[in-house]
């Protein structure tokens, strides 16, 4: 591709050139999904129970946190920026929930503190993500700072919150916390809600991303800002979105996590997530230099660390040599992709 | 190129230099003379490989061929340290220092005096004085490099230049941030170097400056030296001619380029007039355009080309009046000018114009999404009809609409950037060198093509280098000097001498240096109020977005 890139001759018009120039969002997944497709083979043979109910919920429980996470931050990195603040915003969500449902008793009916606890941790994170984004535009900082402020300040405003002391929900007393915990702990025809409400975000967002103008402007902010703005593209609004996006679906992520937990942990909530996030990203094919994205390639991203990491625990790997296998996969997958895009 | 006569044993002879980009072809054959205690100008448009000629003089690049020969003797530098240790200074745009260092530190950095051991800043600190004071500069060297304006701050850089006991001092553009009295005071400077045996390597695009200070000029096109002769006796005229490629007094070839209709269409209404514009270099710019009508925008390098088209475009801010059809209009950002029906194509189609992962559909129906979406979103029946008709209406040659822009040639990528404004049906392009980078047939057919659209009622502002694409395609000129509109012709009067003089000069007469601190009137109906920035009237223009996508200028 890099020899003949700028010129279009007539020979180059052939079929094969045809099936490589426009397929290699197709062909990147492609490969994710044999590296995912390898890891359950081996699960399938060498993992006892793998295919039990039990296990399949384990994972998906572990990973349907990250993939709701992961795919804001695959709108975020497709502008060029990062989110460093995503685990942050959880705890913040995750402490805001039970406030409203202990005092849901102030509401009136009891239905309108259920509402609240689910509106306005995420409305909160949302706004959050605003304040993210207007450092970014407004401000003019670069993501990685703008995003480490609440990283640091953001943990700090969930401890402040509840003076730094976990809440189990069961001590609330509360008769919402059935309801409320059904978004974590639910079953919908037998599947846990939390993997339907992953499933749902994964679509919407695939859809948003390939089907709108918001999508199209979103990779043209990526990749040539300066371009996009003279071609009318509003960049600092679709920088503004993207962060609250990000807001929103951290919120999402932390009150799955809470309802999951029982328990709201100021400290814990989201801890290491921007990490496990943009993990997922990579291994998935976003480059982070923004300007091309994939939220399916970000899911299965998600999907082969979770099965990496429950492969090695499985068969009693240590937990060092397991980061370091985790490591030595998101720096095969990063070059695999390079080699491809290039 | 000419050979180095009269010139006494030269300090430095480049010759035969080729150097190439990925993609492009920056020196072929560039050489360069500089004699002892010689000041020499380089001069060249915008790309002709002037700062890529001294950048591997002094190491930042290396050369693919030629030869460089210091003082008789066959060089060959690594890196800019390499250079200054051999007695080869540059002077950088963006002076190279360290703000909240001392003038002193900054001027021995790296080779500070030491005694035992440990640094003997009583001694930096007399040199440095000494090393200022043979340039005329008095200031404490104790004080932080921050505190300085930024003609003592270049002083300082200069400083730190000559105190390596240069033979040679490279300033790339050393004028573009000094006010007149800081020039006069750097020009002093050099002439100081000059009588101390230092040879200075002068790299502008002010060619006043030149006679002011220069002794001998050599000038650059598309990589190549053309020319190499004294200052003295060689007129601005002349430099301009030669560095765009052009003999003074040359016929003009008709048909050389694809414009067939200049001068024949009915001018319509005045679609957009700016009058005074100020701002990042603009100093009382104005133009105006009509419908049906092909301005042309010439200048030299830095003259404001480019800022007057951008700042019409909303793309940046500036100072002054902005009517588009009669109304006061004032833009916020890009996005206001393309509601009111403009477009903006840039000189920089790759940092500017293409978003290089995206397809060739996504990129052409860019600007168009808003109307090619319902509720957000994007109508695919819809934009494959319009890039289909696009890509077969302007022979786009590509694999197919999904393939990505950037593999594509770059006479390709213009058309797919001008199909991004032309699905829109705009009133208005805005075109900053259209055809720069362009093989010759691909370049005929975009001319070709805006001849069309002008027949067809659209009005176009070119900026060009060319001098054939302005006097050949352009109804009427406009020419613009050091940021201010300086004349006007019409195409009765346009020729490649009138344009090239009034780019040298400011005016029709050679030799006048001053022209009037208000541009020349562009603009009919300029009794309207000095509206600067304040407005904030929305511009209301009669024809806004089309909601209909239909063939540009309506009708064939």
């Amino acid at each position: 591709m890099s020899q003949s890139a700028g010129q279009v001759t007539s020979s180059s018009l052939t079929p094969s050139r045809l099936a490589t120039s426009g397929l290699p969002a197709f062909i990147r997944t492609f490969s994710s999904l044999v590296a995912l497709a390898t890891l359950v083979i081996f699960n399938i043979l060498f993992t006892p129970n793998f295919l039990a109910v039990g296990t399949f919920n384990a994972n998906m429980t572990q990973v349907a946190t990250i993939v709701i996470v992961a795919v804001g931050m695959t709108f975020v990195i497709a502008t060029g920026g990062i989110d460093l603040s995503v685990g942050s915003l959880m705890a913040i969500a995750g402490v805001l929930a039970p406030m409203f449902l202990l005092d849901a008793r102030q509401f009136g009916a009891p239905a309108v503190g259920l509402v609240l606890a689910f509106v306005a941790p995420l409305l909160a994170t949302t706004v959050l993500g605003a304040f993210n984004g207007t450092l970014v535009t407004v401000v003019g900082l670069q993501p990685i700072i703008a995003t480490l402020v609440l990283y640091l300040g953001g943990r700090g405003i969930a401890q402040l919150l509840v003076n730094g002391e976990l809440r189990e929900l069961r001590n609330l007393g509360s008769p919402l916390i059935p309801s409320f915990e059904f978004i974590g702990l639910g079953q919908v025809f037998g599947i846990r809600f939390q993997i339907i409400i992953m499933l749902v975000v994964v679509a919407v967002a695939a859809w948003v991303l390939r089907a709108t103008t918001f999508g199209r402007y979103v990779l043209a902010t990526g990749g040539n800002p300066a371009a996009a703005r003279l071609a009318g593209v509003p960049v600092n609004q679709v920088k503004m979105a993207v962060y609250c996006i990000s807001g929103f679906l951290a919120g999402l992520a932390g009150l799955v996590v809470v309802a999951i937990n029982r328990s709201a942990d100021p400290h814990r909530v989201g801890e290491y997530m921007e990490l496990d996030a943009i993990a997922a990203v990579a291994v998935g094919g976003t480059p982070l230099s923004g300007g091309r994205a994939t939220i399916l390639g970000t899911f299965i991203g998600a999907m082969i660390i979770q099965l990496l990491r429950f492969t090695l625990i499985a068969h009693n790997i240590p937990d060092g040599i397991t980061r370091m296998v985790i490591a030595g996969a998101i720096v095969v997958a990063v070059l695999a992709q390079r080699q491809r895009s290039s | 190129m000419t050979e180095p006569k009269g010139v006494p044993e030269p300090l430095l002879v480049m010759e035969g230099i080729e150097k190439a980009f990925p993609g492009v072809v920056a020196l072929d054959g560039a050489s360069l003379h500089v004699a002892p205690a010689e000041v020499h100008a380089i001069i060249g448009q915008n790309g002709a490989g002037k700062s890529t000629l001294i950048k591997i003089l002094n190491g930042a690049y290396r050369r693919e061929a030629g030869s460089i020969m210091l003082e008789g003797q066959p060089v060959d530098f690594h890196n800019p340290q390499e250079a200054q240790l051999a007695g080869v200074s540059t002077i950088y745009q963006e002076i190279n220092l360290v703000p909240y260092r001392s003038v002193a530190e900054n001027i021995f950095m790296g080779r500070e005096p030491r005694r035992w051991g440990l640094l003997d800043r009583g001694r930096m600190n007399r040199d440095a004085t000494a090393v200022l004071d043979r340039l005329g500069v008095h200031i404490d060297v104790r004080q932080p490099l921050s505190t300085l304006n930024i003609a003592l701050q270049q002083m300082v850089a200069i400083a730190r230049a000559i105190s390596t006991d240069a033979r040679i001092v490279i300033m790339d553009e050393p004028t573009s941030s000094l006010d007149e009295r800081e020039v006069e005071i750097l020009f002093d400077v050099i002439r100081g170097l000059k009588a101390r045996g230092i040879a200075v390597i002068y790299i502008s695009h002010r060619l006043d400056e030149l006679y002011a200070v220069c002794d001998r000029v050599t000038i650059m096109r598309d990589g190549k030296t053309i020319d190499e002769r004294p200052i003295a006796g060689a007129s601005k005229v002349e430099l301009v001619a030669r560095m765009l490629g052009k003999e003074i007094g040359e016929v003009r070839r008709s048909g050389a380029t694809g414009f067939q209709h200049r001068g024949a269409r009915p001018a319509g209404e005045v679609l957009v007039e700016a009058n005074d514009l100020q701002g990042a270099g603009l100093d009382g710019a104005s133009v105006a355009v009509r419908s049906g009508e092909i301005v042309g925008l010439a200048g030299l390098l830095g003259s404001g080309r480019t800022e007057v088209a951008r700042a019409v475009f909303g793309a940046d801010p500036a100072l002054g009046e902005l009517r588009v059809r009669g109304k006061p209009a004032r833009w916020k950002s890009p996005r206001d000018a393309i509601r009111a029906g403009f477009g903006f194509s840039s000189e920089d189609r790759k940092a500017e114009g293409i978003i290089p992962y995206m397809s060739v559909r996504e990129n052409l129906t860019l600007a168009a999404l808003p109307a090619l979406s319902r509720n957000g979103i994007v109508d695919n029946a819809e934009q494959r009809k319009i890039v289909d008709r696009f890509i077969d209406r302007l022979g786009i040659k590509t694999a197919g609409p999904d393939q990505r822009i950037r593999e594509l040639s770059g006479g390709n990528q213009q058309k797919v950037l001008l199909a991004r404004w032309l699905c829109l049906n705009p009133s208005l392009l805005l075109l900053d060198e259209p055809t720069r980078g362009i093989d010759v047939g691909a370049k005929a057919e975009i001319q070709g093509l805006i001849d069309e659209l002008a027949d067809n009622g659209l009005g176009v502002l070119m900026i060009s280098s060319e001098l054939e694409e302005i006097t050949e395609g352009a109804d009427r000129v406009v020419v613009l000097r050091e940021g201010r509109t300086v004349a006007e012709f019409d195409h009765a009067e346009v020729s490649q001498d009138t344009v090239m003089h009034a780019m040298a000069h400011g005016d029709d007469e050679p030799g006048r240096r001053d022209v009037g601190t208000s541009g020349s009137p562009a603009v009919e109906g300029d009794s309207a109020s000095r509206s600067v920035g304040a407005v904030t009237a929305s511009a209301s223009p009669g024809a806004p977005m089309p909601a209909t996508l239909d063939e540009p200028g309506g009708r064939r």
